[in-house]
């Protein structure tokens, strides 16, 4: 079981109360977009065994959009930060270097 | 002009703990930035209480506000003054991006009381609710079994939840089942 805190609400939200909202930082593409470009936002996803982060919505709580960083092999969860950015915060990066020596994940790490 | 009626018509169940249906209840939905002067003066005038903090409620009787989410509150006031309530927020907060809606009939509230309505409450919600975690005063918006609802409470015992009006007789159900006389776990 996920237990992931919004950083909206402070509620530590169990997965159950939670919607997942696939993969995070993702740069849209749309009109005025290469082919591949496009191809590449619709369909190319990450699928890493490890560092993750992914977008969640507190949807049966205070409905607001997040983002988590989290290992998908261990369900541990590096740390949770608002929607209104376009990478992850310093601070879960550090820990994540603290913790997993040489992570990446897509331009990140 | 018809007669209001609540979801359930004040149905009630005693077990471990007594559940009963409110009956009727006015409910408004505020939604706006709940930092500003304007807001929270707007508020006070409607339901006369202060703008509640995070995961908090404020409560004056059958009036209150309750904090849903950073930039929602749900206002309890009198069924009959609902209508007029939202047309004074309306004014008040005409200068300001808001959305003052009456959701009254749009939702359904319950009273969970008694020594088991804490286990009763916790059967159903993924929520910690043993005492010092889940207090008077504060409120969780989470889900009931498969539905949304808010909780809070209005004293050591006595919680009230709040649903969709579409679910309520599913929420009255999973409340008299694990309300029901031979389910006591005892874990608090
Ligand atoms: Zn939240």
């Amino acid at each position: 079981m996920l237990i992931l805190p919004c950083p909206y609400c402070g509620v530590d939200a169990d997965e159950t109360e939670l919607t997942p909202g696939g993969e995070a930082h993702l740069t849209r593409h749309g009109p005025g977009s290469s082919d591949a470009e496009l191809h590449d936002y619709l369909f190319a996803r990450e699928n890493p065994r490890g560092v993750h982060f992914e977008r969640w919505r507190h949807s049966h709580g205070c409905g607001k959009w997040f983002h988590a960083a989290r290992s998908t092999d261990t369900l541990e969860v590096f740390g949770t930060y608002p929607a209104q950015t376009t990478e992850p915060p310093k601070e879960i990066c550090d820990k994540i270097t603290g913790e997993r020596p040489g992570w990446s994940w897509r331009i990140f790490g | 002009m018809s007669e209001a009626v609540s979801a359930l018509n004040k149905a009630g169940f005693d077990g471990l703990a007594r559940v009963e249906e409110c009956g009727l209840q006015g409910m408004i939905t505020l939604r706006g930035d709940l930092d500003t002067r304007a807001v929270k003066s707007a508020v006070k005038a409607a339901v006369g209480v202060a703008v509640p903090g995070v995961n908090q409620v404020t409560l004056a009787g059958e009036t209150g506000a309750c904090w849903m989410s950073p930039d929602e509150l749900l206002l309890l006031c009198g069924h009959a003054d609902a209508v007029q309530t939202v047309a004074g927020l309306s004014e008040a907060l005409a200068k300001s991006h808001h959305l003052a809606v009456n959701v009254s009939d749009a939702r359904a509230v319950f009273r969970v009381s008694g020594p088991f309505a804490r286990e009763v409450l916790a059967k159903l919600c993924p929520v910690d609710l043993s005492p010092g975690a889940f207090e008077p005063g504060m409120i969780r918006r989470t889900r009931m079994a498969q539905v949304p609802a808010a909780i809070w409470m209005d004293g050591a015992d006595t919680f009230r939840v709040v649903c969709f009006r579409s679910v309520a007789d599913y929420v009255f159900g999973i409340l008299k089942a694990a309300a029901d006389a031979d389910a006591a776990v005892g874990v608090f």
